[in-house]
């Protein structure tokens, strides 16, 4: 393949809805992402964001529509098919084990093992060489890599999250509010390493309800409400106050 | 201003020694040991060493399973039953039909295999706890023994199958012993060990070692990230039910005929062996070679007990006590091991590192 000058999404989605019985959670949703850039997606607690998310990284199907990525259809049925796609998601709950190690964390489901199957014999020293690199590749700050999580501050514990999903040659880094639980340092330092990521050349799908957050990290910005992606703009040329009006509904997209 | 990771700062030995599971579980054999061989004379022999190593081996390998399906966070109370259930399946069956004894053998393997998986697949279906679901299991299995050994034998006892085919052989398998150097060993023992060995290489050295950690410690999070939690956890049920049969094997070919009413308790004894042994009931923590620790204490009291010609049903109530030492040392070997290395740098404090 030579080098083409036609960009194309990394992500789209195609009218994708999705009910959880009567609540319809999902309403022929659209939107794209780009690569190399840091998308937000912001809307008011139940407008979907969480649902559109696990519909990208294999927890949900979609009743209908597409999503596709990299240009091809996905249909992600696992949280395995997507990440071995190149989507790695930080879950709005952390979703690392108190009780492992850093290194363990990291490597969950991605283990360096000698053989095959379920009794592949584990390299825990590669595993932990490599944990070492992959946190200070991302300057990440955390005292050891062979602490277990249960020690670690709210902020080190969303570092090691991040850094779980930078790692592993992912195209795709989605964020469910990663900074919603912590204190300003810790937000700050989670900010530098998003803008980090984007640095390396990892597109960034970043739930947010911080529009400061939203203004000063992302390239664009899509608003839902109440289950419909209701408006796109490039984030240059628009303000907080639009933003919210989009989403309040007060201004119709 | 975000100077990356402190070097692995390792912590003393010490530490990471009493942060180890097994830690109270090796003193507390220890001293019981110490304490029974200067109230029992008659336990100071090698007879009877490898008397209370037969009788941990009896309780010790159902509860590795048990010890393992609690470090991935669920529980099994049909643990004690199922022993039953595997011998008299085996001998009902083949006494009924006049077929091989191997073939009954292989025939009450699938069945205990299925009724681990039907656990696990109803565990993960429902979303029930597993104490409930086991609890039933449980019920149905005891009341299912004494009913179809009734309706078999006319008795609560099932056939003596030592005149049948494959006798032999399956005693020589499951239930031979021999000699070494004056003392009889039981097959169990080794079996024992073996087993215990295998477990603690699964459980710290193989992917599915660390899926069980992960699954135990938090579901959720290692489904997210992919770990095949259903089918780990489902493997697990089936490892307790496979364990199972295999010691009822060995209780049927050694004393060739069952009593329909047996194994009833003792889920209890493989649950107080894991967590004496400092699996932690919570799931996530604790390791193979503690569960067979706890087993071996179990081994020592209830014939201890007896040596030191004490009442035996003072046992019961010693292993009560063991469970709440257990627990409370657990605890504090659990906070241990989360405190051993303090944080370097505090996130209040990381910039001017
Ligand atoms: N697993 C689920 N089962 C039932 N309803 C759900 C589930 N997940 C989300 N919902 C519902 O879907 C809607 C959207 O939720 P969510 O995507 O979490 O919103 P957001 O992340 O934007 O706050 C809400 O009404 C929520 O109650
Ligand atoms: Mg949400």
């Amino acid at each position: 393949m030579t080098a083409t000058t036609v960009t194309h999404d990394l992500v789209s989605v195609e009218n994708v809805s999705l009910s959880f019985g009567s609540v319809r959670a999902l309403r022929d949703v659209s939107l794209t992402l780009q690569p190399g850039e840091i998308t937000a997606l912001v809307g008011d607690n139940g407008a979907g964001k969480s649902t559109l998310v696990r519909c990208l990284s294999g927890i949900h199907r979609p009743d209908d529509g597409t999503v596709r990525f990299d240009g091809q259809p996905a249909h992600f049925s696992t949280p395995e098919d997507a990440r071995n796609a190149g989507i790695e998601t930080v879950h709005q709950n952390l979703a690392l084990v108190e009780d492992l190690t850093v290194w363990q964390n990291l490597f969950l489901n991605r283990e360096i093992v000698h053989g095959f199957g379920p009794l592949a014999i584990l390299d825990k020293r590669a595993m932990k060489r490599e944990a070492q690199r992959m946190v200070s590749t991302l300057a990440v700050n955390v005292p050891s890599v062979t602490s277990t999580v249960r020690r670690l501050s709210g902020g080190q514990r969303q570092a090691v999250s991040i850094c779980r999903a930078a790692g592993f040659s992912s195209k795709l880094v989605i964020m469910d509010e990663p900074t919603a639980a912590l204190g300003v340092q810790e937000t700050e330092r989670v900010e530098k390493l998003i803008t980090k990521l984007r640095e390396d050349g990892h597109a960034v799908l970043l739930i947010s309800h911080n529009f400061a957050q939203v203004m000063r990290l992302a390239d664009h910005v899509w608003v839902m409400r109440a289950g419909r992606c209701v408006a796109g703009r490039r984030i240059a040329q628009t303000t907080g106050e639009e933003i919210v009006a989009l989403i309040t509904g007060a201004q119709q997209s | 201003m975000t100077e990356s990771l402190v070097a692995g700062s390792p912590n003393p030995l010490s530490h990471r020694l009493f942060a180890r599971p097994e830690i109270g579980a090796t003193a507390a054999a220890g001293v019981i040991l110490v304490f029974f061989l200067a109230a029992a004379p008659a336990f100071r022999s090698g007879g009877s060493f490898f008397t209370v190593l037969y009788q941990s081996s009896t309780i010790g390998i159902v509860a590795i399973g048990v010890g393992l399906l609690m470090i991935g966070g669920e529980f099994d109370l049909s643990a004690g039953v199922i022993v039953t259930t595997a011998g008299l399946a085996n001998s009902m069956f083949c006494w009924w039909f006049g077929i091989d004894l191997w073939v009954g053998a292989l025939l009450s393997l699938a069945f205990c295999l299925f009724i681990g998986f039907v656990n696990g697949y109803l565990v993960m279906r429902t979303g029930i706890p597993s104490f409930l679901i086991t609890l039933g299991t449980f019920f149905v299995l005891q009341g299912a023994n004494l009913g179809l050994t009734k309706v078999v034998t006319g008795s609560v006892t099932s056939p003596d199958i030592s005149r049948m085919d494959g006798y032999p052989l399956l005693e020589g398998v499951f239930a031979s012993n021999f000699d070494a150097g004056g003392v009889t060993v039981w097959g169990t023992v080794l079996w024992w060990l073996g087993f215990t060995a295998l477990a603690a290489w699964v459980l710290q050295r193989t992917r599915t070692g660390n899926w069980v950690f992960a699954i135990g410690g938090s579901a959720d999070s290692a489904r997210a990230v992919g770990v095949p939690v259903v089918r780990t956890k489902i493997g697990l049920f089936m490892t307790v039910s496979f364990l199972g049969w295999f010691v009822g094997m060995h209780t049927l070919y050694r004393f060739n005929t069952l009593q329909a009413g047996n194994g009833v308790g003792n889920e209890f004894l493989y649950i107080i062996a894991a967590v004496v042994g400092g699996t932690l009931l919570t799931g996530g923590y604790g390791n193979a070679i503690g569960v067979g620790i706890g087993a071996f204490i179990f081994g020592t009291t209830s014939l201890g007990i007896v040596y030191a010609g004490w009442d035996p049903n003072w046992f019961k109530a010693f292993l009560g006590v063991m469970l709440l030492l257990a627990v409370l040392v657990n605890l504090y070997v659990k906070s241990l091991a989360t405190s051993t290395r303090l944080l370097r740098d505090s996130p209040g404090k990381a910039d001017d590192a």
